[in-house]
């Protein structure tokens, strides 16, 4: 058995990552005895298994991910949403809180339109079918003000942070609320508009800066300096 | 654009069935993996054009017409005849084909069928130049598929030089500043016999001239074409799958070999026209 | 009399370029070059300017294409009208159209398609300047282009055409030995699975130049290969030496 990547070494598609028993996780393939990286990304090994944390690609959605998106078309009893990836998602009108469904029955615009901004969470997605989502829960619903950006999601779990801790440092430096969509959206909203854009910059840096070490130290920095 | 194509309309069971055969060195219509269809070649149905030959190779049926006439050269070849190749998938000769322009498929087999033709120098174009720069013989050699059971390069490539070996051409001469036609009929000048092979991957397996069942099975074909001396004048790899340089180097053997045989057939048929 | 022709390789088996008979013209490529498309490369080799832009994984377009139980890849191989001597007509001609396919079947084959079913991954190759060989430097910077996009591959393809000049066999020919030369045969192929993914031939070749050629095309993809996976890796190393760079006199200072 031997490894041949080491940790968090960046590696391109069909590079090597190891020979033997070892299992291959996401964004890796097995062929005979060998596992290769199929994306561009971050070996890592964990416990047996060989995993690639990619740097780029598009959302893939899970069921209970939180996912912020945009209606673009009113479908039969629900909304058609982009969320930012191949799938193109639907929020069915049986997914909104009861009091209301039963009012807008007649006319769907009156909850949501054309281009409003959902909060919403992903209940059903598998191969044969695409994403459902869902507006009951709490702080599900039509996003009414912030400041939107994107990022690539396959940065989000850097953007958030072991336990939170990246995203945290954001809130707490900048005094601004920010929702991260794990689709890569990201709302954010504070008292100044300097505020918001520094946490932006602070994103932006985080997303193209995300296979660095010392990154946090630096964010850290950048926003203290702009914000002084 | 050019995009995957829609699944093949084959079952598993019965994509099974032909890589199990296979494995076992077995086809399911009994033929060796190197053996041929039947091979049948009618000259001269076509009245009305300069050469005809209708193909069938099993059940592919391939018919090519070639007409001649005059014409202005192209400007970077002023003193040579000019060769155009033509292919088309006619809507009935399967459920899968359309009406509409070529289809990539039909592009691709003309642009194959015309490799072969012209790499090989088959046609004498020198010999068809009637008044340079401004007027030479251009033939249009064109490719009819009428029923699609596989294999259709192939098929396509023999109808098209069994047509240009029995065509007949009048005899241009220049009159001064005129061009006369003589009423004596000529063949046309072939200097070569190119003769396309095609290999079809199933599972590892390499067999020659697919059926279509087969076709819709494999991986991947490799069509080699060669001319007289075994030279290789085209080649073409199709299909979603990949070949080792091995199976590229023992495809190219089979195809110099096989082609030597198709060839003598070819000749038989067109003997004396 | 057609144009008299040029001796394309003098008695030293050296080419009009200056180029040996087994040396490939100098290459450059650039990954992430545009900003709208999901993934992108440019490549000059010899004189070929190229760019190959890739969208998706996404909605398949019209949805009748989709395929159930993976991604539909789009393909497609276009001239720019100034890329060539003559002016070139911006509608696709048959060889475009030819060449669109044998192209797409020839990075399908690396594409995990499986892992995006129902979608539909476009690949778009602009040959902004033809130079000999420009079918197989835009496999090569498509190939780079799905990688950037994050489109997970078994591995990069790598392309290379092998030529035959003045009875000779050589690698990767300019635009007039493409012309002139008596035999062309563009490949593709991938380095870590040993096989080929597109392979071409016109011209006139014994078997035995056949597999001369085929050899020395090899043996050129295999080269190509590492410069892809050195310019697919270089905009990340350079961002991380920079940033940590940065980062370093803060160190220093504590």
């Amino acid at each position: 058995m031997t490894i041949f990547a080491e940790k968090k070494q960046l590696v391109a598609p069909g590079e090597v990552l190891a020979e033997g028993s070892y299992f291959p996780g996401e964004n890796t393939y097995r062929e005979g005895n060998k596992v290769y990286a199929s994306r561009i990304g971050l070996a890592e090994l964990v416990a047996n298994k060989l995993i690639v944390v990619p740097l780029k690609g598009c959302y893939t959605p899970r069921v209970d991910d939180f996912v912020i998106g945009r209606v673009v078309d009113i479908a039969m009893s629900g909304w058609n949403v982009d969320i930012s990836s191949p799938y193109p998602a639907l929020l069915p009108l049986s997914e909104t809180p009861a009091s209301r469904a039963m009012a807008a029955r007649k006319d769907l615009t009156l909850i949501f339109n054309v281009g409003d901004l959902v909060m919403a969470e992903v209940i059903a997605f598998d191969r044969t079918r695409d994403p459902l989502l869902t507006v009951r829960g709490r702080g599900l619903g039509k996003v009414s003000s912030g400041r939107v950006a994107h990022v690539s999601p396959a940065k989000i779990p850097r953007l958030i942070g072991r336990k939170g801790s990246m995203i945290s440092l954001l809130k707490k430096a900048t005094s601004c609320e920010i929702i991260v969509g794990q689709n890569g959206t990201v709302l954010v909203s504070g008292r100044q508009p300097k505020n918001e854009q520094v946490a932006a910059a602070a994103m932006y840096m985080i997303e193209r800066e995300a296979h660095t070490r010392g990154l946090t130290d630096r964010v850290s920095e950048m926003m203290n300096r702009e914000l002084r | 654009m050019s995009t995957t194509p829609q699944q093949p309309p084959i079952g598993k069971i019965e994509q099974k069935g032909i890589v199990d055969l296979l494995a076992k060195g077995l086809r399911i219509d009994e033929r060796k993996l190197t053996d041929y269809r039947d091979l049948k070649i009618e000259i001269g149905l076509v009245q009305k054009a300069n050469g005809s030959a209708m193909v069938n190779l099993g059940k592919t049926k391939v018919m090519t017409g070639i007409k001649i006439e005059l014409g202005k050269p192209f400007p970077d070849t002023p003193n040579q005849g000019v060769l155009a190749v033509n292919a088309e998938f006619v809507p009935f000769a399967s459920p899968a084909f359309e009406p509409g322009p070529p289809s990539e498929g039909a592009i691709e087999l003309a642009r194959v069928v015309d490799r072969g033709i012209r790499e090989s120098k088959a046609i004498g174009l020198e010999a068809l130049c009637v008044e340079p720069k401004k007027q030479v013989v251009i033939v249009f050699v064109d490719v009819y598929v009428l029923d699609h059971d596989g294999n259709l390069i192939d098929a396509a490539a023999i109808s098209a030089l069994a047509a240009l070996l029995t065509s007949k051409m009048s005899r241009y001469e220049m009159d001064g500043e005129e061009v006369r036609t003589s009423d004596e009929l000529v063949p046309l000048p072939i200097h070569n016999e190119p003769v396309a092979v095609t290999t079809a991957k199933i599972d590892g397996n390499m067999i020659l001239d697919p059926c279509l069942e087969e076709e819709l099975v494999m991986s991947s074909r490799l069509t080699v074409t060669t001319g007289r001396d075994g030279s290789i004048c085209a080649m073409q790899k199709g299909g979603l799958g990949t070949f080792t340089d091995q199976e590229i180097r023992q495809a190219v053997k089979t195809a110099i070999e096989k082609g030597k045989e198709i060839r003598e057939t070819i000749r038989g048929a067109t003997a004396g026209r | 009399m057609n144009k008299p022709e040029v001796k394309l390789v003098d008695e030293n088996g050296v080419r009009l370029d200056g180029r040996k008979l087994d040396e490939l013209r100098p290459i450059k490529m650039d990954v992430g070059v545009l900003d709208k498309a999901d993934g992108s490369a440019y490549i000059e080799q010899g004189k070929n300017r190229i760019i190959a832009a890739v969208y998706g994984p996404r909605e398949a377009h019209p949805k009748h294409i989709a395929l159930a139980d993976r991604a539909v890849i789009k393909c497609r191989y276009h001239m720019a009208p100034f890329s060539v001597e003559e002016r070139k007509s911006p509608a696709p001609s048959r060889r475009e159209l030819e060449l669109s396919k044998v192209i797409r079947e020839s990075l399908e084959t690396s594409i995990m398609s499986e892992v995006y079913p129902r979608t539909s991954i476009d690949i778009f190759i602009e040959i902004l300047q033809s130079d000999g060989g420009s079918r197989c430097a835009g496999i090569t910077a498509a190939s780079l282009a799905l990688a950037d996009a994050g489109v997970p591959l078994k591995e990069i393809v790598a392309a290379c055409a092998v030529c035959k000049i003045d009875g000779k066999i050589a690698l990767d020919p300019s635009d007039i030995e493409d012309k002139q030369g008596d035999a062309d045969l563009p490949i593709a192929f991938m380095p870590k699975s040993g096989v080929i993914t597109l392979l071409q031939m016109d011209g006139s070749l014994t078997e035995e130049e056949f597999n001369q050629a085929l050899d020395i095309g090899i043996a050129a993809c295999k080269k190509i290969n590492e410069i892809q996976v050195e310019a697919l890796k270089r905009k990340y190393i350079s961002v991380k030496e920079q940033a940590e760079e940065r980062h370093e006199p803060q160190e220093a200072k504590a």
